[in-house]
């Protein structure tokens, strides 16, 4: 089952790397890792997803709280959390398809950051499934993707 | 002040007054240093001998070791020993000598990335990059060190680091909100366990170090003879529980004694106690104690449920809780007999399984010379161990009554650990008789540590339980590889006697049974460094066994016939 972690750290030298150490250590391939800073300057937010049971989450959780610069560690409830990563993709397009690009992207919502003469690149925010889907209509033109990796907050009140 | 005094200061503040080490390049500020303050340095031949010694210092001495090495291959030669440590949850600092702050990351001559090489076996590091953040940082690294669960941390402190000169202000409060170690036990958790260790028929102690960390030997004991439960220890636990006790089972697991292994089998409660249900101890995890309810008392909430489902989980300091539970159980209804009926039946193993060997005329027997230091010693010097056989008839064959009285290295197995860590041991505790037990193969992977001995004018005393192979994986090759002994013959060895002479120790080779006693005393009267060379039988065997990936009751050996 995908877990989505949100570690709260210490923003110090070398957490990032004993994080990272932590999961490969333990045997866990971190499926992806988005990081930056949080309202307060000292402590960064790291959002980790993770394909583990249970039991073996439980553990690196616990393991994860041994290290001296993780303050808080919370499993996300996917039905109370809102979630997104964001994905620049380009496109092999010239001004033959270039209209119909344009139009899959609008109905994505997406946005088209840069044009040349034979490609486009779009930015496009939402779950990893919506990413998905445009990526499958694209994917004959696609020449490079970028994904940021999800982040998520729990909804609601603090 | 300059960073080097300020470091020195730092160490005064946390109440070090002894250290071991080695200098080199990186670390020549902090030396100078040193050569003007009252410090104790005993300096070490190799660095690992450096990391052992503070080790066997912390386990003896109940405090911090600390161990310091220059950058690089200095640093690195640490690295076993803060390994040993982490496994073992001793309390250490290393301070490590780091290449120039501008040149680091440039590949820089005796340069390693040291936090980055010993990440995954500190309790946490830290590189420090501003000499004013030195006294918040050794008072950080002693207080993670030694609290908790305790651990190694390692400072590393590039050169100009150490040489500038600031204003020395001492380190204020210290402020860590990721780190703050449960200490009590939940009330509610401490009640449940008392319920079940009343409603118990057949229940069993399983103690491990943390016991012995956490100062709680009187607790245990006090419970144990208050609801008459039998106490099985682990290797780390030896001295957690007297064994001359009638309570006590010794040692469980792959090399415990029949008796243990059977009570855990069959027990209809298991309370473990600052031990971590390792692969050695439990054997075959789906049938470890498979009748049984257990609690788990640790202070890692990360070793609660981690090998083995725990029913009542109590995260805390084990003195504390073993405290609590007897309060709760001295305020409720007991059934004073119990346990009489399994107490009878582990009498009647301890009858029909008693920890046994074969005498062999003409031979000294390896098991014979362990029993000899306990009756010389009065089970009462501090026993140090390496890794393999010797170490097994270290923890069978000796009556461990006291708690910091074992010494040997338990989850890293490091070969070289036993006799700088005696050396660690008898700096921390110069009155006691401090033993090494070693093996021809061990003893010479730290045996240049005997100059330190010597010219540090500390006598410990090396039993060599010399039988002329790496004895352990002999009797695995024995066992199970169809006795193809490869590389395990070390006969072509030097003359451990004369080697310790040279080195200005006294040397002996004992070949006769009848002179392993008055060795041990001649070594004891002498007080200097001493080698004892046992010439032992060479191919016995630690008996009983469970191989590996069985149950613990399905023991081979040791059955007296």
């Amino acid at each position: 089952m995908k877990h989505t972690l949100s570690v709260m750290v210490e923003n110090k030298p070398g957490v990032l790397a004993r994080i990272a150490g932590l999961f490969s250590r333990r045997g866990f391939n971190i499926d992806s890792l988005a990081v930056g800073v949080t309202e307060n300057p000292d402590v960064s937010r790291m959002t980790i997803t993770v394909n583990a049971a249970e039991h073996p989450i439980e553990q690196v959780t616990k393991q994860l709280h041994k290290l001296i610069n993780v303050i808080k560690i919370t499993d996300l409830d996917p039905d109370n959390t809102v979630a997104r990563e964001l994905a620049l993709i380009k496109v092999k397009s010239d001004a033959r398809s270039r209209g119909e690009v344009m139009q899959i992207a609008e109905i994505f919502r997406a946005k088209i950051l840069d044009v040349s003469r034979k490609t486009m690149t779009i930015e496009i925010t939402g779950t990893a499934e919506k990413i998905e889907a445009l990526e499958l209509l694209l994917k004959p033109n696609v020449a490079e993707i970028v994904r940021t990796g999800r982040i998520a907050i729990e909804r609601g009140e603090k | 002040m300059k960073g080097s005094e300020i470091i020195i200061e730092s160490l005064k503040a946390a109440g070090v007054d002894v250290v071991f080490g080695l200098p080199g390049g990186m670390v020549i500020p902090l030396y100078d240093a040193l050569f003007d303050s009252d410090m104790r340095h005993i300096l070490v031949r190799h660095e690992q001998g450096a990391a052992h010694m503070a080790d066997g210092y912390a386990r003896a001495t109940g405090k911090t070791g600390v161990c310091i090495a220059t950058s690089g291959p200095g640093a690195t030669n640490l690295v076993t020993g803060i390994a040993n440590a982490y496994m073992d949850s001793t309390p250490m600092v290393a301070i490590t000598g780091q290449a120039r702050s501008d040149l680091i990351g440039t590949d820089a001559f005796q340069e390693a990335d040291i936090t980055g090489i010993t990440e995954p076996v500190v309790k946490h590091s830290y590189l420090i990059k501003d000499t004013k953040d030195i006294p918040r940082v050794f008072k950080e690294a002693f207080y993670i060190a030694s609290t908790g669960r305790p651990g190694p941390v390692l400072i590393d402190i590039p050169s100009d680091m150490q040489l500038a000169d600031i204003d020395y202000k001492p380190a204020g409060r210290i402020n860590l909100p990721g780190y703050k170690p449960t200490l009590k036990g939940n009330r509610k958790q401490i009640k449940a366990a008392a319920q079940a260790i009343a409603a118990a028929s057949k229940p069993v102690f399983y103690a491990g170090g943390g016991v012995i960390t956490a100062g709680a030997e009187k607790e245990l004991l006090a419970l144990a003879r208050l609801m008459k439960i039998p106490v099985t220890t682990t290797l780390m636990g030896l001295g957690s529980f007297p064994e001359n006790n009638d309570l006590s089972l010794g040692m469980l697991g792959m090399h415990g004694t029949g008796y243990a292994n059977y009570a855990v089998t069959h027990c209809d409660l298991l309370i473990g106690v600052g031990a971590r249900f390792d692969d050695r101890v439990t054997g075959k995890i789906d049938t470890f104690a498979r009748h049984a309810k257990k609690i788990h008392i640790d202070m890692d909430p990360a070793e609660i449920s981690k090998n083995v489902a725990i029913d009542v989980p109590i995260v805390g300091d084990a003195r504390d809780v073993l405290a609590g539970i007897l309060q709760e159980l001295k305020k409720m209804k007991r059934e004073p007999k119990k346990t009489a009926a399994w107490l009878e039946q582990v009498i009647a193993w301890k009858k029909k399984h008693p920890l046994h060997y074969k005498d062999e005329k003409g031979a000294i027997m390896p098991q014979f010379v362990i029993e000899e230091i306990n009756r010389v010693t009065k089970s009462d010097a501090i026993l140090c161990t390496d890794v393999g056989q010797h170490q097994m008839w270290s923890c069978l064959f000796y009556t461990h009554v006291k708690p910091r009285h074992f010494v040997s290295s338990g989850g890293l197995g490091t070969m070289g650990f036993g006799f700088p860590a005696s050396i660690g041991a008898k700096v921390g505790r110069p009155e006691k008789t401090v033993i090494d037990v070693a093996g021809d193969g061990s003893f010479q992977m730290n045996i240049q540590e005997l100059a330190t001995a010597v010219c540090n004018d500390i006598p410990v005393i090396v039993c060599i339980l010399n039988n002329g192979y790496l004895g352990m994986v002999r009797q695995w090759q024995e066992l199970f590889w169809n006795k193809r002994y490869s590389e395990t013959a070390i006969s072509c060895q030097p003359d451990f006697a004369a080697v310790a002479e040279a080195y200005g120790a006294l040397g002996m080779t004992i070949t006769d049974k009848n002179d392993v006693g008055d060795a041990i005393r001649t070594a004891i009267k002498a007080k200097r460094p001493a080698v004892l060379d046992f010439r032992v039988k060479a191919e016995e065997n630690v008996f009983p066994m469970v191989p590996a990936g069985k149950s613990i009751d399905e023991m081979i050996g040791g059955h007296k016939s």
